[in-house]
Order: structure tokens, then sequence, then C-alpha cells
């Protein structure tokens, strides 16, 4: 094995031209452990992307664990070898799936034996004290739980490399405590194990061997830690970051808490015994505070303690179950828009309109404010100044790094001038010396303008800023008081041991952490390359899983197919009938209410009141109220008798080209009785018998039953929207929500996945389609004619094909929204117009017919209207057969194609 | 006044977001143009090139006089087949219609002894097999009148003169062209609204909306107008460049009144997105509970299958579709040139229907918010 681990040399890398890394190069050595600091947006990410071969090397060499990493190769045999935790509380996890479900499908993924995995799991979870939790839903753990989750999935594959993005971010201290323990733990029984972490915690960087600094896209220092910290003041790694930042210009005096003026006893945000409960799950419980004017409040706590919940409860987002709170004297109103007009809230996950500019973004806000004009574009002006955004009014705020993005945010908070400021993580992944500065804008709102913040952060140093602080954990508020009572009544040196106390004291106190058995250092595992079918089976367990999990998703899929077939086995008739006429008799005579009565007897025209001049024909016709006007010309019967060939005149709406030609034919017809019955009526002699008789035979639907041809055929068109749409945003959701780096980052090959995510929707669909056959034979009456082993292949090829054609979509779109819109458009016309219901594909043309014959709906149509009713099995159907297969091979290929197993 | 100024401004905002999403913009160019081009032009309704052979057993002069006679455009040439393949070629669906002209049928038809002619019919092609087997009908009929003859139509005592109005060649592709232009719009009004409301919950920005002096009205006035204004935008252009342009559609009505007719429907079917997006708790669940809801109202909506034809318990609850109402408006005003005078009933129902959907959308908005 070489003796590096990672090495690097003038990596570059840049998304739609902008250079995230620029020429970094390093080399770490194997079984060493290094930090990677640097502010938001700084390219960590970027970097660890890389290594862990998930994104794709754009310039520059890099050699991970012994081989170039664009090497497909190589990176087929890293898989196992590399663990990798993306950003982000349990972004790459599967919120629906249980503690032990998550680990299981990871170790499915890396092809781990039944034995080895119980065996692994079992000692992960005793180490991450989660055994008690196993069967709980990963979306309902905390972040702290969410983490450690986390890494059992990382680890249970027993990599050589573990990389960590930010794994602590978010997590309270004592969470954070355990999970740095249990990493020690793993590593101590694998002393080969690399360690490679981003964090923001400077105290966390300072605890490995090796420190890398990025700034900017730029590698601004690495060596060994102790090294690099000698260079800042006082020997710690925050000082010596923003000595090499070559910040000296930067550094600005520390920050001083000017002293709270003279205590208000106004109070601004008050909650009492405040509860919020979503069914069984209780976020909040009685929840007491009150926070004076003036006062920087803070909440501290990890994520999903609470925090969150209950802040959107002061502000009228959630209703509370119980308790009350009060927001300026005023109980908490949802539909109050005047306290609104008082408050600033800054969410955690809003962060501006991307595509507006800087300025743009505050003028809107002012004016959502009711700010007048002039006013607003002052005010906006008056902050850009004062917040330092003065060089970047024009920019997009989607372009800014995190730091000025959240002053930013900040300023719009504040464009009203609120008199109470509720900021819910506002310094979350900003840099030190950013968030410094963020605070100078704090206090300056606190002590100059008395305007009241209620903040929370999980950073402590942030907290010893903060008036008054309140510890939550769980739900609960802990302890609330200033930050030096708070140290002073834990015993502690610092709040975040009282912190960590506290949270012991309240968890009851945790026994050691067990031993990792041995099983964590045994054989490394051999991972099956090419197409694995065990990997593929984890998939769809998974997939199944989910479905099942969401019964409503299920339910509207079943349900929605059965609504639809009995509508429009119902409403689809090709049948003119009950055409809406009326007459405009000009004559009156005998004769023309004769001509005039065979209309009426037809079982196909429905007689309105009759017509009186001509205008009214033509707005009558107008409105379509009638869809056919007869015009008996004056003298008609005169006429007739007089052998002078009067005419009358058929007025159709031509409207819908289709009705018309058809009432056309009927209005053809019945004037042909009509001839029949004069010539027999003026001398039955020469009225002979027709010359010859024409028999028309209606095959394979004798009586005419609309419902005959048209319930096989809507099976057809139910069973190309409802399997796309199921898989349509199958793979584009995990792009949206994060869980894709899963795939970038397992040995799941491109085929494993589609088929894997394929799979469940395709057994969905075949339970459609027995559904919609019973319906059609049960409720319809609709007689089986041919073979039921053709229809049952023949529509297994047919939701291969467009359940294939859903994920196609998902592989080429980038929104939900774009492959929602993408099924829908790209099915409806194809099914609907080409493929034979309404018109037969043999009557179309030029594109067209192409699509008609390329979209696989009027295949299955000729299948399923071939079986029923013209008894037909596979010896005449395997043209059809075949072109649903060739489809189903082609859009897979694309799909194929069209996936990607790296990033950008 | 503030209310407007915030809706303008939150519309704004909807619009540069749309701008932003390449793919999807590339789907609302192929719903506007392609997809309204290609079936306008390829597909004819009524009976068009469709297949038939002939089995001829009498191999007379009658009997290919009679096959000479069915033409395109309504027919292809016909082919000859022998007579024990009548059968295997019907069920194989090669083709919709074979007439078998039985031996010494000439003869027979000579000496009075009314022979048969049988036309076999695929009754499962069915648009054109009702039809296509009348003119094939009126072809014959015509013809033998004509071999034995007896009086024609120039002899008949009256005369039948039927004329379509609004589209005097009954042009299907002017229809078909239409009908794609509300069908997309339906699927767009019902799909892009609901679905941007449900991403931005998904991504938490609808939190942000709610704690600003906003009403839920405003919010969602705000999305129905700016995706109105985008698919009264694209419906503009695609009726002047491709129905009028390339289609070459004469449009007899006011587009204006049809554009504002067409805001109106907007408003009914994208509220209708906005209270379908608040039964369903994520992206996925909202598509599939869509499906079910626009794709009958494309297929009942009058245009692909004849309201009067359904049972009277259907064509009831179709009459609370707005699509019902806009495509028969939609035909009024374009081809007949009907105006407000003559509409208004039609009116009335699309705007109380939009009034109703607008009004659940609104209550479910405010209530899903809570949870």
């Amino acid at each position: 094995m070489s003796a590096w681990a990672i090495r690097a040399e003038g990596l570059s890398h840049g998304y739609a031209g902008q250079l995230a890394l620029d020429g970094i190069g390093f080399a770490l050595p194997a079984g060493e452990r290094c930090a990677l600091i640097g502010p938001d947006g700084a390219g960590k990410s970027s970097l660890l992307g890389l290594i862990a071969g998930v994104k794709k090397l754009q310039r520059g060499r890099l050699e991970v664990l012994g081989g170039p990493i664009e090497q497909r190769r190589h990176r087929a045999s890293l898989y196992p070898r590399i663990a990798f935790m993306p950003q982000g509380l349990g972004h790459n996890l599967y919120p629906e799936l249980s503690i032990a479900e998550n680990i299981q499908f990871f170790a499915s993924l890396f092809g781990l034996t039944r034995a080895e995995r119980e065996q692994r799991m079992a000692s992960l979870l005793a180490a991450t004290d989660l055994t008690a939790f196993a069967a709980r839903p990963a979306g309902k753990l905390s972040g702290g739980m969410k983490q450690k989750l986390g890494l059992c999935c990382a680890l249970i594959h027993e990599p050589d490399l573990l990389i960590l993005d930010e794994p602590t971010t978010g997590v309270d201290p004592l969470s954070r405590r355990r999970f740095w323990e249990l990493v020690e733990q793993v590593r101590a029984g694998r002393p080969q194990l690399t360690l490679l972490v981003a964090t923001a915690y400077m105290e966390e960087a300072e605890q490995f061997e090796r420190c890398l600094m990025l700034d900017r896209g730029r590698l601004i220092a690495a060596g060994s830690t102790a090294e690099l910290a000698a260079a800042g003041a006082g020997g710690r790694l925050e000082a010596a970051f923003t000595h090499f930042q070559g910040g000296a210009a930067q550094r600005q005096a520390p920050l001083l808490i000017p002293p709270l003026p003279a205590q208000s006893a106004e109070i601004a945000i008050e909650a009492r015994e405040l509860s919020l409960r979503f069914g069984d799950f209780t976020a909040v419980d009685r929840v007491s505070f009150a926070i004076r004017r003036g006062e920087i409040f803070g909440f501290l706590g990890s994520n999903g303690c609470g925090k969150t919940t209950t802040m959107k409860v002061l502000t009228g987002l959630l209703p509370a179950s119980a308790g009350s709170a009060q927001l300026l004297g005023q109980p908490v109103d949802a539909g109050d828009l005047a306290t609104r007009k008082r408050v600033g809230f800054m969410s955690q996950s809003f962060s501006l309109y991307g595509e507006l500019s800087v300025r743009q973004n505050l003028e809107l806000h002012a004016r959502l404010f009711d700010l007048p004009a002039t006013e607003g574009r002052a005010r906006s002006q008056a902050l850009i100044e004062r917040f330092g955004l003065a060089g970047h009014s024009a920019e997009p705020a989607g372009a800014l790094p995190l730091g000025l993005r959240q002053r930013l945010s900040l300023a719009v908070a504040v464009i009203h001038g609120p008199e109470v400021l509720i900021l819910d993580e506002p310094t979350s992944g900003v840099d030190p010396a950013a968030r410094d500065d963020f605070w100078r804008l704090l206090l300056e709102l606190s002590r100059e303008q008395g305007v009241t913040i209620f903040l929370s952060t999980h950073f402590m140093n942030e907290a010893e800023r903060c008036d008054r602080i309140s510890l939550m954990h769980a739900g609960r508020v802990l302890a609330c008081d200033t930050p030096t009572v708070l140290q002073q009544q834990f015993a502690s040196r610092s709040l975040e041991e009282a912190f960590v106390r506290c949270l012991e004291q309240a968890q009851g106190e945790s026994a050691p952490l067990p031993p990792l058995g041995t099983a964590v250092a045994g054989t490394p595992t051999t991972v099956h390359r090419g197409f694995s079918l065990r990997r593929l089976r984890a998939l769809a367990v998974r997939e199944s899983k989910e479905l099942l999990r969401d019964r409503v998703r299920l339910a509207f899929a079943l349900f929605g197919a059965l609504f639809m077939m009995v509508i429009f086995g119902y409403g689809i008739s090709l049948d003119v009938e009950h055409i809406a006429f009326a007459a405009l008799d000009q004559d009156q005579s005998p004769h023309s209410r004769a001509y005039l009565e065979a209309f009426r007897s037809s079982r196909y025209f429905d007689e309105r009141t009759p017509i009186g001049d001509a205008d009214e024909l033509h707005r009558r016709l107008q409105r379509s109220e009638l869809k056919l006007a007869l015009e008996i010309p004056p003298g008609f019967g005169r006429d007739l008798l007089a052998g002078r060939q009067p005419q009358v005149a058929a007025w159709l709406d031509g409207g819908m080209p289709f009705r018309a030609e058809t009432s056309r034919n009927y209005v053809e017809a019945v004037h042909q009785a009509n001839l029949q019955r004069l010539a027999t009526e003026s001398s039955p002699a020469l009225a002979a018998p027709a010359a010859a008789r024409l028999e028309t035979r209606f095959r394979y639907n004798q009586d005419v039953v609309s419902v005959n041809a048209i319930g096989p055929g809507v099976m057809a068109l139910i069973l190309a929207f409802i399997p796309a749409m199921l898989t349509a945003l199958g793979v584009v959701r995990e792009k949206e929500l994060g869980s894709i780096s899963n795939f970038y980052a397992t040995p799941l090959t491109r085929l494993e996945f589609l088929l894997g995510k394929q799979l469940p929707y395709l057994a969905v669909s075949l339970l459609n389609l027995a559904m919609l056959v019973a319906l059609n034979r049960l409720l319809f009456g609709v007689p089986f004619k041919g073979s039921g082993l053709t229809l049952a292949f023949g529509g297994l090829l047919y939701v291969l094909a467009t359940t294939s054609l859903g994920l196609l979509i998902s592989a080429f779109t980038r929104t939900q929204i774009a492959a929602i819109l993408g099924a829908v458009i790209i099915t409806t016309l194809p099914t609907i117009q080409y493929s034979g219901l309404i018109v037969p594909r043999s009557a179309l043309e030029g594109g067209s017919a192409l699509m008609g014959h390329v979209f696989p709906a009027g295949h299955f149509l000729d299948i399923a209207v071939g079986t029923f009713t013209k008894a037909l099995d596979l010896r005449s159907l395997w043209p059809q057969c075949l072109a649903l297969a060739g489809f189903f091979l082609a859009s897979t290929a694309l799909s194929l194609w069209l996936l990607k197993k790296q990033e950008v | 006044m503030d209310k407007l100024a915030h809706i303008f401004r939150l519309g704004l905002k909807e619009l540069t977001s749309l701008r932003h999403d390449s793919v999807l913009l590339l789907f609302l160019l192929y719903a506007f143009s392609v997809a309204i081009y290609m079936p306008a032009t390829g597909s004819v309704i009524g009976v068009h090139n469709a297949s038939v052979a002939f089995v001829d057993e009498d191999h007379s002069q009658l009997s290919r006089r009679l096959a000479e006679a069915v033409q395109p455009p309504e027919f292809q040439a016909p082919e000859l087949l022998p007579y024990d393949q009548l059968d295997a070629a019907l069920d194989g669906g090669r083709f919709t219609f074979v007439i078998d002209v039985p031996a010494n049928f000439q003869a027979d038809l000579l000496a009075g002894r009314q022979p048969a002619l049988q036309v076999n019919v695929d009754a499962t092609a069915m648009s054109q097999a009702f039809m296509g087997a009348r003119y094939l009908g009126q072809i014959f009929q015509r013809e033998l009148l004509d071999y034995s003859g007896r009086q024609t139509a120039e002899q008949a005592p009256v005369r039948l003169s039927s004329r379509a109005l609004f589209n005097p060649n009954l042009q299907g592709g002017w229809f078909l062209a239409l009908f794609q232009i509300v069908n997309h719009i339906t699927i767009l009004a019902v799909l892009l609204t609901g679905t941007a409301l449900l991403r931005e919950r998904e991504h938490g920005t609808l939190d942000h909306l709610l704690v600003l002096p906003l009403t839920a009205l405003e919010i969602m006035l705000a999305k129905i107008c700016s995706n109105a204004l985008v698919v009264v935008g694209c419906t503009w252009l695609s009726l002047e460049l491709v129905v009028k342009g390339a289609l070459g559609v004469p449009l007899a009505g006011s587009l204006g009144f049809f554009l504002a007719v067409t805001a109106l429907y907007l408003f009914a079917s994208t509220a209708l997105g906005i209270f379908l997006a608040t039964l369903a708790r994520s992206i996925p669940q909202f598509g599939l509970l869509a499906i079910p809801v626009i794709i009958p109202m494309l297929m009942l909506s009058g245009g692909s299958t004849p309201l009067e034809s359904m049972p009277v318990w259907l064509q009831r609850l179709m009459q609370f579709s707005p699509s019902t109402h806009y495509l028969s408006l939609s035909t009024s005003i374009l081809f007949r040139d009907a105006g407000p005078g003559v509409l208004w009933p039609e009116l009335a129902a699309l705007a109380a229907i939009g009034l109703v959907f607008f009004g659940l959308a609104l209550r479910r908005f405010r209530s899903s918010l809570a949870a």
C-alpha cells in the first residue's frame, strides 16, 4: 500500500465558468487524521466530493488510495474502501426507513452477508446508543442521532478512508462529543483508517494532526495542525486562519458586548406552558420564558430539539396545541397583520430569492411591508451601506458567499424597522470572521435601537454573547439564565461544559461507550463488480418499503386508475346521437311536415323549438344550441308536385368537424329514406326493389357496443399515464433532496439503480392492469375471447415501456416541476391522439404517424383490443410485443446514457 | 392598493424563478408549437386513408368497377385478397374493411336476382368503422344504380344541399389545433401552480412568505396571476404563429375576447391546481392525484367524444369541469365569432366554477399551512 492516502496536484474545479477550486496541491499520509477548514463557499465540499469520487475530476491530478481517481476501474475498486458522509443533517438517509433498515440497505449495497451485517450492525448500534431506537424512522430522529446513524451507514463496510463533510454542524455538544469518541474507537480497531473531515468548529480541527486551510478555492495553508496554529495569536487555529487569509487589514478589534442598559420591565415576547404536538410526537413540551424589550435572548440546542418549532409558534406559523404565546403584548394570531409588521423574521431555510439582486430583494420586501416607494428605496440604500453590501448591490443574491447572504437576510428582516427580531440559526455555516461582523450588527440593533432579538444558535461562543440563554433539549427548556449564572449553576469552566452537564443530568448519566466488537476490524469485504442482483434487490426492496409506507400515494395510484376506467368506460363513445336540430319551415305544407317527420323519428336527432327566421338560425347555431338547422324553402310542396326539384338546405355546425361529418352522414341517410318514401308514394310501380342488397357486417363487436372497443383501449391510456407518473419523480426527487449522493458513492451501477427503481412500480402497474381487466369483464361485461397469457405478456411489456419512459424523463429533468409537467405533456399527445383510441393509426400521416408507431400506447391498444375482441394470440400480436420490448430497451439505454455516475 | 402592489411584486418573483428552469421552458415550447402543429396536420378526423381489401369471386366488369370506385383520400386503393384470407386479414387488423363480391354477382344482378354485396367491417376501429361503412354503402349504392340505369341524384324529387358553417370544408386540423391548445392550457394550469406551491413548501420558503404581512389570498393570487400571464402569453403566441401562421386557420372571432376568456379559465383551473396541492403531502402524491383529474378533463370535455352520448350522470358531472365550458366557449368565439351577448350563460358558469374552486382552495390553503 502506498504511504499516501491522498495526493493532489493542480486540482481545479469549476461550475458554469466560476472556479470553486483553484490549483489545489497536497498529500495526506495514510492512517492520519486531517481537518479541512475554511469559510462556507471556500470549496470544501467540492474538494471532498472529488476525493470521494462523487464529483467528476475536471483538471489536475488526484490519486486516492494508490491510484488515479479518474480511472473508472480504480474508482470501482475504491467504493468499498471509501466511506463518504455528505453535508447536511441526514440528507443521504431515507426518512421513511427505520434506523435498522437504513443500515441494512447500505450493508447490502456493499455485499455484506447477513451474518456479517447483523454482527456489525449490532456493535455499531450499541456503540452509538441507537440500539433502543432501531425501529424508529430516520425522519423522526434528532440531528445528533441522524449524524450517528449516518456514521453507522458509512462505517458498515469498513473503509480505509473516511470522508466526513461537516458531520457535527447543528449537533448538540454532548452528541458531538459522543460522535468523536465513536470515530476514535473505530480508528483504534482499524489503524490504517485515514480520516478527512471538514468542520466549522475550530476546537474540533485542533484535535487532528493535520490541517488544510481553504479560502475562496485556494489552499492557503497545509501541514501539521500544531505548526499552523503557532502562527496565530495565542496559538489558536482560528487566529491562524485569519493570519493565513492575509487578513491583517480585516482584523478588527475583538467584539465587546456593551452591557444591557437599564432593565426595561416591558416584556416583548412571552411564552407560557407552550406545547405543540404532531400526532403522538411532542415537538415543544411546556416551554415558558419571557424576553424583555431590547434583550438579546438565545436559544441553544441541537437541530430537531424544538427551537425552530417554538419560533414558528411565536410567529404564528404554527398554532400551539396548548399554552399561550404573546408578542408585543398581543396574543399571537396568524391573521394579525399589524403585529407582523412590527416583527422581523429570518428563517433557517430561507435564503432569499436567488434570482433577484441584492437591491431588488430589499426593495421587494420594502414594498411587501408597505413602505412608500421613495422611503423603501432610501431605506434599502441605507441598509446596503450600513451592512457593507455596497459593492454587491447589483449581484444576484444566489451568487453571494454565505456570509454576505446572511447579512443580506438580516437586512431584509430589518427593512421595515421592526421592534422584535426572530432569527433562526442566522450564523449557521458562516465563518468566524463573518460571524463577528454579524454580531456587531445585532448589538447595534439591540443596544442603540432597543430592538428585542430572539435567536437560536448551536455555537457556544455566540451563546456567551447573549444576555440570557435557554438550553433546549428534546422539546423542553432545561435551564434558562445568563451565561455566567448557568456556568456557575453547573460548576463548569465553559458554557459548553455546562450544557453537556445539563444534558447528562437530563438524560441520566449514561454508561461509558461499550467497546466496539472485533467484528468491525474483520476481513475487508469483496464487492461484486458489474451487475449484481443483490444490489438490485436491495434497491428495489428499499423503494418498495417507501412506497408501501406512503399509503396515500399507493391509494392514488390504484384508485385513480379504477376511477378513470369507470368514467372513460361510460364516457367515451364515438356514436353521435341526440344531435340537436331545429327546422326553419318556410312552407308549412303537409309535404314539408312529412319531410321533417323523418328527422324527428330518427334516434340520431333531437328536435328543438322551430326556427323563426334566417337570423335566428345563424344565432342559434353560433351559440352552439343547435348542431343542425334544416331550411325548407317557401313553396316546397308546390315545387315538389310540379317536379321542380325544390332544394332543402342543411346547415351544420362545423366547429367540431368530426361531429359535423357524422351528422352530415345521418342527414343524407334520412334524406335518402325520404326519397324512397316519395318514390313509393308517387308511383308504387316505379319503386322497384333495389338491384342488389348491401350487407354490412360489423365484426368483433356485432352489437356495436362502444364499450367493447373502448374499454380495452382505455387500459392503454391509463397504463401510460399512471406508471409514467409513478417513476417520473424517481431520480429527479433524489437529485432535489440529496439522497442521490448514495448512488454516486456506492458500488451501485446505473443499471441496478434504474431497474431497482422500476421494479416496485412495475408491480403496482401490473396490479393496475389486473384490476382494469377485471373491471372490463365484470362491470362493463366486455367479452374476452383471446389469449389471456398474451394479454398478460403484452401488458407486462407495456408497463415496462411506460415505467421506463417515466424514468427517462426523470433522468433528463432537473426539477420535480419539470418532471411532472414533462411526464404529462409527453404522454398526452401520443396516447390520446395517436394510439388509435379515437382515430385509427392507419389514418395518421407524417410526424404523427411516426409518433404513433414509436410510442408504446398504440401497440398495446392493438394487443388489448385484439385479445379481448378478436380472439387473437401471440402468433398475430408478436410484432406489437416486439415494438414494446424495443421501446423499453431503447428508453432504458437512453436513461443509462443520461444518468451519470458522478456529479459535475 | 397595497394588496395589489403585493400581488404584483410577488408575481414578478414567480416569473423570475420560472425563467430559470430551462428544461421546463423546453416543455412549454414543445407544448405550444410542435404538439399543436403535428396533430393538426397529421391526423384527419373522420374517414381518411382507411384500409380496404376486395375479395373478388366474380371477376366481372361490375366487380372491377366497384373496386375502382373506392378511392383516396377517404380510402386507400383497395388490395385484392383471396377468399381464404378474409378472416386472417381482418383479425390481424390489416384492413378495416373487406368487401366480398360473390361469384356470379354481375350476372345475378342483371337477372334481377338481387345478389348480396358483403361489407365486412372491423368494428373495433371505432370512428372509422361506422362512418366508413356508410360511405362505402353510398358509393356502392350509387355505382349499382348507375350500372343498372336507374335514377340518379339529378333526377331526385328533392335535392339536399348540406353546408357546414364556420368551417366549410370540415377541416379537422382547425379544431384539433384549438383542442390541443385547450388541453395544454389545462395541463399547465393545474400542474404548474400545484407543483410550484408544494415545492415552496418542501423547500421551506413558504414559511418566509407567511411571516410577512401578506394574506394567504395575496400569495394565492400572485401565483395564479403570474402563471396565468405565462400561459395566456404562450396561448397568444401559439395562436398567432402556429394556428394562424403555420397552419393558416382563419380565426373568425376576436382574439382579445378569447384571451380574456382564457384568463377566466386559468383562474378556475389554477385554483383547482392549488386545491389539489393542498390535498397532497408531497409532490409525488400530487402528481398521482392530478392524473385522474386532468386526463378526464381533457378526454371528456367534448372534444374527443361528444357530450350528448355520455350517460346523463356523467354529463352532469362534466358540467362541473371548467374545461367543458372553456372548450365550448373557445370554439364559439374563435370559429363561430360569438360574442359575450350570446355566450353569457357559459361565461357565468365558468366564473362560478372558478369562484367555488378558489374559495375551496383558499380555505384549504389557510388550514393546510398549519400542518
